[in-house]
């Protein structure tokens, strides 16, 4: 294991290109048994995440929302190796990360951080500011602790807080300056990427843009990249450059914002933006609002071929029948439905059979 | 005066660290078949306000002043026999949360069977059961006949609020309040509830106090607004006007925070500075100088009065902000109106 000393970025040179990929996921699959019974047998599994992949490249944000339960949280950890996947595979900086251990990892934690949704629970209230956020130097043994305090004070500075608070306890803090502490510490060894799951839903509005800024200003600055996780719609299109839409452990939809938020294809991303409240007087028109019927069903046992067959109204027997793959439609944009809106003009119509993903 | 007249109501919570001023001065009215959006950040007093109403403050530390009338009824210092009587029949609330007021012991039916009979003793087994199941299938429950017989923990989070809407309209209530009723929601849940509330609302012909946080939901649903900031009214109006003609800096700032879906993708949020005050030491003067841009255009006054309710010129909306009307017009045209 390499232990690295000193500020600098000791990274083995690597001869990829500059502008692949940060991080590949192809495959990835995250089953939870359900066991039951004396022998713990296993009789079921919860299928949070179900064969999803993207990439993401340097510099760039990769937004993914979806409703509660469609495997968003469960693919960051993923991500981070706070979980074992179950199958699939995840690459990092071209290095297979899938199943590397703890002690491997070590020398790719410092560039993937992660910041929290809830800016209450993750941080130690036993903890002062200058000991959470001048956890990872010190857990990675590279700076003394009298350079270990400044790095903390020109980090909280960096992070829109003041110095002085190095030595105060989470709970004198509003939630919105949790916040920034919790990104503060994810961005004290330099990372490359930052996932976020959830990082403003906690937060009042007022205080969401503030911290939205924040993250903007330091990917512009320290040319981060970002997997951003949230549920609300609004706020992924203002910080992402690609989007993922999820539904019950697939991505049924990914493309550029733009592309995205103006054609959505898939009819859940339709519905899904349809149902968004504005705050213009009268709210939206309710004859343009789709409204789909019942919830989400149980990741245990999800519908079959289209998860979304049971609430999509344009539903028909090949739905029911067979898996829509995920197809470009337009550039960069692909979506997995038989009869996608928005639809450009000249793409066939619905593939008779499953194909694996290109 | 109004079906629901609160006026001048203060709550206040003695505390170790001091006095939480949660309420400090709020007077609104609401009419049947109106709905009031009350909206603000966590923490300004929206669900102190309507557990007041409610008459359900328990807490030995809790001191409610002013006047709360339900059709000409006062209810602060009623006799809690009094404001019980009223609670269901008269009046009834939905929360954030359904699981914290749906019994897990019981079956969903035979929770909304007894909240019928307590304000029906002579109502028999079976008229209650037709009731309840009358309700949930005007909520929308599939086989509500069948379904009235599973426990909260077999619905999902939209069925188990649609439950707590059947439960509290069960009586016919004059006036329903829900507190955050889709904050916990997804958003293609929320929209089903909110058409839902709309049109129990058009069919029973009740008041309708809706307490959010969301500008969106406020717009949905709400006939009138009353932005909510430290307790205090900071603007009150028509939804119309209001969301057309904000005239106060709070106003102006929540609507420029948040990203908009019926927008351009803005390049940049522009947030409100700093953070909500607390409520044992609220600052002096306008309790928004500390983050308003705009405390200054006035000399000193924003610093040292409090700015009481007064009329904008549009029928009936109000502002507690000290600008000169006209600076208020130009700041409104020039600086907030191109960001929102
Ligand atoms: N450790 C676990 N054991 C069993 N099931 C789990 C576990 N973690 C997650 N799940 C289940 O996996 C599914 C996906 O969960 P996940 O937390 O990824 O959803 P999410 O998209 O982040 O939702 P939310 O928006 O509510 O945060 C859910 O059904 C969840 O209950
Ligand atoms: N029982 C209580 N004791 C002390 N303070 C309270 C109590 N209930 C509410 N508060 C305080 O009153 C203020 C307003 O709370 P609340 O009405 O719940 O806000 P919101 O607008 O988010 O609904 C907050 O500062 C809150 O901490
Ligand atoms: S594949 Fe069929 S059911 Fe699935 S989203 Fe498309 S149209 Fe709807
Ligand atoms: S009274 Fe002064 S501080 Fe308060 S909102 Fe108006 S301008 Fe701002
Ligand atoms: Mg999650
Ligand atoms: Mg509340």
């Amino acid at each position: 294991m390499r232990i690295s000393l000193g500020n600098g970025k000791a990274k083995t040179p690597t001869e990829r290109p500059p502008d692949a990929p940060l991080l590949e996921v192809s495959g990835l699959v995250k089953h939870f048994p359900i066991r039951h019974g004396l022998m713990q047998r296993e009789i079921s599994a919860v299928r949070a995440v179900d064969g999803i992949d993207f990439t993401v490249e340097p510099g760039q944000t990769l937004g993914i929302v979806g409703e509660s339960g469609c495997g968003k949280s469960t693919t960051a950890r993923l991500v981070m190796r706070l979980d074992e996947p179950t199958a699939g595979r995840i690459t990092f900086e071209g290095h297979d990360i899938t199943h590397l251990s703890r002690g491997a990892m070590r020398s790719h934690r410092r560039d993937l951080q992660m910041v929290f949704q809830d800016p209450y629970s993750s941080l130690n209230p036993r903890h002062t500011v200058g000991r959470i956020v001048g956890a990872p130097f010190r857990l990675q043994h590279i700076k003394t602790e009298q350079g270990i305090k400044r790095a903390v004070q020109d980090l909280l500075e960096l992070c829109g807080l003041n110095p002085e608070h190095y030595n105060r306890y989470p709970h004198e803090f509003s939630g919105g300056q949790r916040q920034r502490i919790g990104v503060a510490r994810a961005l004290a060894l330099r990372p490359k990427m930052i996932v976020a799951d959830e990082p403003v839903s906690a937060l009042d509005v007022s205080i969401q843009a503030q911290i939205v800024n924040l993250l903007d200003d330091l990917q512009d600055e320290l040319g981060l990249t970002y997997v951003i996780i949230a549920h609300d719609l609004a706020v992924v299109r203002h910080v992402s450059d690609r989007v993922a839409v999820m539904y019950l452990g697939k991505i049924v939809e990914v493309g550029g914002r733009e592309s995205l938020y103006r054609t959505p294809m898939h009819p859940y991303t339709v519905a899904l933006m349809s149902a968004v409240p504005v705050p213009q007087a009268g709210g939206r028109d309710r004859n343009r609002r789709i409204l789909l019927s019942g919830d989400v069903p149980s990741p245990i046992d999800p519908p079959p071929a289209c998860r979304f067959h049971t609430r999509c109204w344009k539903a028909q027997e090949i739905c029911r029948q067979v898996e829509p793959p995920l197809r470009e439609l337009r550039s960069g944009h692909q979506v997995a439905c038989h009869f996608p809106e928005n639809e450009p003009a000249g793409t066939k119509g619905p593939v008779s059979l499953a194909k694996p993903n290109s | 005066m109004s079906f629901l007249e609160v006026d001048d109501l203060h709550v206040t919570f003695s505390t170790e660290d001091g006095v939480v001023r949660a309420v400090d001065g709020l007077s609104f009215g609401l009419e049947q078949g109106r709905t009031l959006g009350i909206v603000g950040e966590s923490g300004s007093g929206k669900s102190v306000t309507s557990l007041a109403v409610m008459g359900l403050h328990r807490s030995a530390r809790v001191n409610i002043n002013g006047r709360i009338l339900l059709d000409g009824q006062e209810l602060v210092g009623a006799s809690p026999e009094a404001v019980r009587r009223l609670r269901g029949r008269r009046m009834a609330m939905i929360f954030q949360d359904p699981l914290t007021s749906l019994h897990p012991f019981y079956t969903v039916g035979r929770q909304i069977d007894e909240a019928y009979k307590v304000h029906h003793p002579k109502a028999g087994r079976h008229e209650a059961r037709t009731r309840t199941v009358e309700m949930l299938r005007r909520v929308g429950i599939p086989q509500p006949d069948r379904r009235a017989n599973d426990y909260p923990h077999q619905f999902s989070g939209g069925m188990r609020q649609r439950a707590m809407i059947a439960m509290a309209l069960v009586n016919d209530p004059d006036l329903l309040i829900a507190d955050e009723p889709t904050t916990a929601l997804d958003v293609t849940v929320q929209a089903q509830i909110l058409d839902l509330i709309r049109d129990l609302q058009q069919e029973f012909g009740s008041a309708v106090m809706i307490i959010t946080h969301d500008l969106g939901v406020v717009a949905e649903l709400a006939d009138d607004v009353l932005v909510m900031y430290a307790g205090k009214s900071a603007e009150t109006g028509p939804a119309e006007s209001v969301f057309n003609r904000p005239q106060h800096p709070y106003t102006w700032g929540l609507l420029s925070s948040v990203p908009r879906m019926d927008r351009e993708r803005q390049e940049r949020l522009v947030p409100i500075t700093g953070q909500p005050p607390s409520l044992i030491r609220v600052p002096e003067g306008c309790p928004f100088h500390p983050r308003c841009p705009y405390a200054k255009l006035n000399g000193t006054r924003s610093f040292d009065e409090v700015p009481k309710l007064r009329e904008t010129g549009e029928p009936g909306h109000l502002v507690a902000c000290h600008l000169e009307a006209e600076v208020r017009a130009r700041v409104f045209r020039e600086e907030v109106r191109p960001r929102l």
